[in-house]
């Protein structure tokens, strides 16, 4: 039995290279640092001087596996990027293979997708702020949050069967339609949403505690946060209203009505803020789809990539002939390449997809908003205090699933 | 919109081909030429934003692999794609930290995924793979099934 184990990373400086400072090892497995991410800081006394952050725990050969299975395989796959909002991912990489196709999606489809990727907006923005306020010892704002989260999991199960990973995008479609009155137990949540959403500022918005472990913490300029990559809700915090539903709107975002919150000083503060406005812009959106939803198909009529009706399959011999193909070699994917972004909950999630003709991915790559915010985590977290890792850390809401793939 | 900035695009990247493919401008350009043209796509074209950084790896093609990096214009709201194509027993592409932060993270990994060097990046250590390991996992010639623990498997017996 070996006695000491091989070091996964080798730290950028030891305590020789800090005189006078302590070098610390925070994570990864910390809850607090979901279990993936492992910062080394230098400290002098309780003040964070420099750090070198590692992620990686997590890879699991997401990109490499995915070129081993059929197209519609992998919405498994993109399911367990971000798991917090996995429809979006679902969403996103339809549509980047759709476009390969040529393929455009049923009307009733594209309101769905739209409304079904801002309640996962809103169900990844409760668990983000939920967590980074529990982490701050916020009990009670956790218990609500969550419980409201579990609500919209609940409904959202009623509809794909699962909880979490739902696997309910299909290239062309959808997996199935909106089962009876579910939308008037998404009119039920969102009244609930505003009344709970209402008592967490209550409790939060000014707060001293909390505005004092917030308040200009992790500062980041808007020059910076566009260097080092930060989209979504970080860069909108420091006040920069970019977002990829207004500047290049993509499935129903056209013709709807919304605003892009912004913040101020691009501290936690505004980024706790900028969320809880975004949910409210969400609901507000979602609200408008429930109006504009029409009927009709929610999959395409194209036998290239939709899997015929089943009673069809057991009646007659081309049906079952589309079936098997469809299933044993894939949807025929046209050869090019293309990158679709979609605005998650994080930033810009972006498929990049390179087909060579055939029913799998020669290349398939992620353009994950998390990873590329470990890449610059190091200048929120420089200059500030030791307790302050957690809560900024808590803010970028990182997802080690689409960070590490 | 798009059109403006194609124009402008093939102005800048002398001697770059500049093509559309599903609605994004690709630019293909010589290896040793990044650096120069990513400077002016953004002091001139306003290209702030780096989004990624690939490679797509084609055994059978000299050169072997193409490296892929996306750009956007947060003023005005276009994409990008980079393509440069560098041979196997020289994979090199300039690298961008000096001008984009986000530069660092994605050439390391890049560099853990493929192997292609970037001159300029004083940090390419393994970042979503570990120290010590062998091979680039996502060239066509790393079997999906190799295995290279870092703690060896616990035996039953």
């Amino acid at each position: 039995m070996e006695t000491t184990l091989p070091s996964p990373v080798r730290a950028a400086f030891g305590p020789e290279d800090r005189e006078g400072e302590v070098v610390v090892n925070i994570g990864p497995s910390h809850p607090a640092t979901h279990g993936t991410l492992q910062v080394i800081a230098a400290l002098d006394g309780e003040k964070v001087t420099k750090v070198d952050v590692h992620c990686g725990y997590l890879h699991r050969g997401f990109e490499k596996e995915c070129e081993s299975h059929t197209w519609h395989n992998l919405i498994p796959y993109v399911d367990r990027l971000n798991y917090c909002s996995a429809l979006i991912n679902d969403f996103a990489y339809c549509e980047a293979v759709e476009a390969l196709m040529g393929i455009e999606i049923t009307p009733r489809c594209r309101y769905l997708r739209t409304l079904l990727s801002e309640y996962s907006r809103i169900a990844d923005h409760l668990t983000c702020v939920a967590a980074s306020l529990m982490e701050l010892g916020a009990m009670t704002a956790f218990l609500y949050l969550v419980m409201l989260r579990d609500h919209i999991y609940e409904h959202l199960a009623a509809l794909t069967g699962a909880r979490v990973t739902y696997s309910y995008g299909r290239i062309g479609g959808l997996a199935q339609d909106l089962p009876d009155r579910w939308l008037s137990r998404l009119d039920e949540i969102l009244d609930q949403y505003e009344d709970f959403t209402g008592r967490i500022h209550g409790l939060m918005d000014r707060n001293r505690i909390f505005i004092d472990r917030t308040r200009n913490i992790g500062v980041i300029s808007s020059e910076d946060a566009v260097s080092w990559g930060f989209t979504g809700p970080i860069l909108r915090s420091t006040g920069v209203p970019r977002d990829l539903r207004k500047d290049t709107p993509y499935l129903a975002y056209a013709e709807l009505e919304f605003e892009v919150p912004v913040g101020i000083n691009g501290d936690n503060y505004d980024r706790y803020y900028v969320r809880m406005r975004e949910m409210d812009e969400s609901v507000h959106m979602i609200r408008q789809l429930m109006d504009m939803l029409p009927d009709g198909p929610i999959s395409v009529d194209d036998r290239r990539c939709v899997l015929p009706p089943k009673h069809l399959v057991y009646s007659e011999i081309e049906s079952l002939i589309n079936h098997f193909k469809l299933i044993m070699e894939g949807p025929q994917v046209p050869a090019g390449e293309v990158y679709t972004a979609h605005e998650a909950p994080n930033g810009e999630l972006g498929f990049y997809l390179v087909s060579t003709g055939g029913g799998m991915p020669y290349r398939m790559h992620v353009r994950s908003p998390s990873f590329v915010h470990m890449g610059g985590l190091h200048r929120l977290l420089e200059g500030y205090q030791l307790a302050d890792i957690i809560p900024t850390f808590g803010s970028v809401n990182m997802i080690g699933g689409e960070c590490d793939r | 919109m798009t059109d403006a900035i194609a124009e402008r695009i093939r102005a800048v990247s002398a001697g770059g081909a500049v093509a559309t493919s599903h609605g994004m401008l690709v630019i293909t350009v010589l290896p040793g030429k990044v650096f120069a043209l990513v400077r002016r796509l953004k002091s001139e074209l306003l290209f702030d934003l780096l989004l990624d950084i690939t490679a797509v790896d084609w055994p059978q093609r000299t050169p072997r692999f193409d490296v892929v990096h996306h750009f956007y214009s947060t003023t005005a709201h276009v994409r990008v794609r980079l393509k440069s194509r560098v041979p196997e027993n020289d994979p090199r592409v300039d690298s961008l930290v000096a001008s984009y932060g986000s530069a660092g993270f994605l050439e390391r990994e890049c560099h853990d995924m493929y192997g292609i060097a970037f001159p300029g990046n004083p940090d390419l250590r393994p970042i979503l793979l570990y120290e010590g390991f062998v091979g680039h996992p996502l060239r066509k010639d790393y079997a999906k099934d190799h295995e290279q623990p870092l703690v060896r498997y616990r035996s039953l017996d």
